[in-house]
């Protein structure tokens, strides 16, 4: 088995209201980014699992969106695997 | 008639719903989250509050507990079941009511009373209410801004499975009214058989005029009426 740490971002589909992203927008403008065009916000969770190969670390990682990490309705998410990652615990 | 009301890690609106089911004379009892067999109710209920600490999203970590299986059953099997406030949340994350609910447009904690508009009477927790009956009770929630795709919207429009919608205090549908942002302002709808409710008001929590209020009532006392229809 190798190690692998999986980088997840879920991300709020097109379309659907981001008032957070909104509201960082805001506050980008307000400090003079004004060529700020839109803020989106999502989220990026960092898993350390066990796996066979790359390929199965993958599916493993998108099993685990589709069932409760991502909500189909309103997020998208994005899985990688992050090279030469530290353990997070010992 | 025998209610369960289910609570989770986190509910915080487990007693009022109790309460509020024991004055329409029901036998109420807690299911913790992890209980298997729900054989013995007559009506489920899913009380609001933070389950998880609304970890993840809200409802997504309750809608795994071991007794959310039992209640998808019940519910298949036609047994009534109604969600508040995170009860409705988790009922999305389960599945067993379509779209989902995301932070609220105003990105604030909306704590007050607001007007509905009573669109369905044909349900098993409506039936006591006048079709366009005005009401007033509280919500108090960050994440009620109930969001569906264009698709599902104009399922729940032609099914009439939207229950009841955020209104003005004279019953005018309106952006200022509806609290959260909420897609044609549905504060409250139904599965397609009509048997499960998730509503973001609480009407729990309108069931004494000392309160302020008693048009929540409606709910518990038609399911009370409903349910000794069936059970006679």
């Amino acid at each position: 088995m190798n190690h692998f740490r999986m980088e997840i971002l879920v991300k709020p589909r097109p379309g659907i209201l981001d008032p957070q992203g909104k509201a960082i927008h805001h506050a980008l403008r307000s400090l003079g980014w004004s060529d700020t065009q839109d803020v989106r916000v999502g989220k990026a969770i960092y898993i350390d699992l066990e796996a066979e190969d790359s390929d199965t670390a993958l599916e493993t990682a998108q099993a685990m969106c589709r069932k409760i990490l991502a909500n189909p309705v309103t997020e998208d998410f994005e899985v990688s695997i992050v090279e030469n990652a530290e353990r997070i615990t010992a | 008639m025998r209610v369960g009301v289910v609570t989770f890690p986190g509910s915080n609106c487990d007693y009022d719903l109790y309460k509020a089911a024991q004055q329409i004379g029901a036998k109420v009892e807690f299911i913790w989250h992890r209980q298997k067999n729900l054989d013995a109710y007559d009506a489920l209920m899913l009380p609001g509050g933070f389950s998880y600490g609304d970890y993840l999203r809200a409802g997504a970590i309750a809608r795994i507990s071991p007794v959310m299986e039992d209640i998808i059953g019940f519910a298949e099997n036609g047994g009534p079941v109604l969600g508040i406030c995170n009860g409705f949340q988790i009922l999305c994350e389960a599945g067993l009511l379509p779209g989902a609910l995301v932070r609220n447009a105003s990105l604030r904690f909306e704590s007050k009373d607001i007007h509905l508009r009573v669109e369905q009477t044909d349900t098993p927790f409506t039936s006591e209410y006048e079709k366009g009956q005005i009401l007033r009770m509280p919500i108090a929630h960050g994440e009620g801004n109930y969001e569906a795709d264009d698709q599902l919207l104009e399922e729940l429009e032609v099914e009439g499975r939207v229950v009841f919608r955020y209104v003005s205090s004279d019953g005018e549908l309106s952006d200022e009214a509806n609290p959260n942002g909420s897609k044609n302002s549905i504060a409250g709808l139904t599965n397609k058989s009509g048997n499960v409710l998730g509503m973001m008001p609480h009407p729990e929590r309108a069931m004494e005029e000392i309160l302020g209020s008693i048009d929540g009532m409606g709910v518990f006392l038609s399911l009370a009426t409903n349910l000794s229809t069936i059970v006679l």
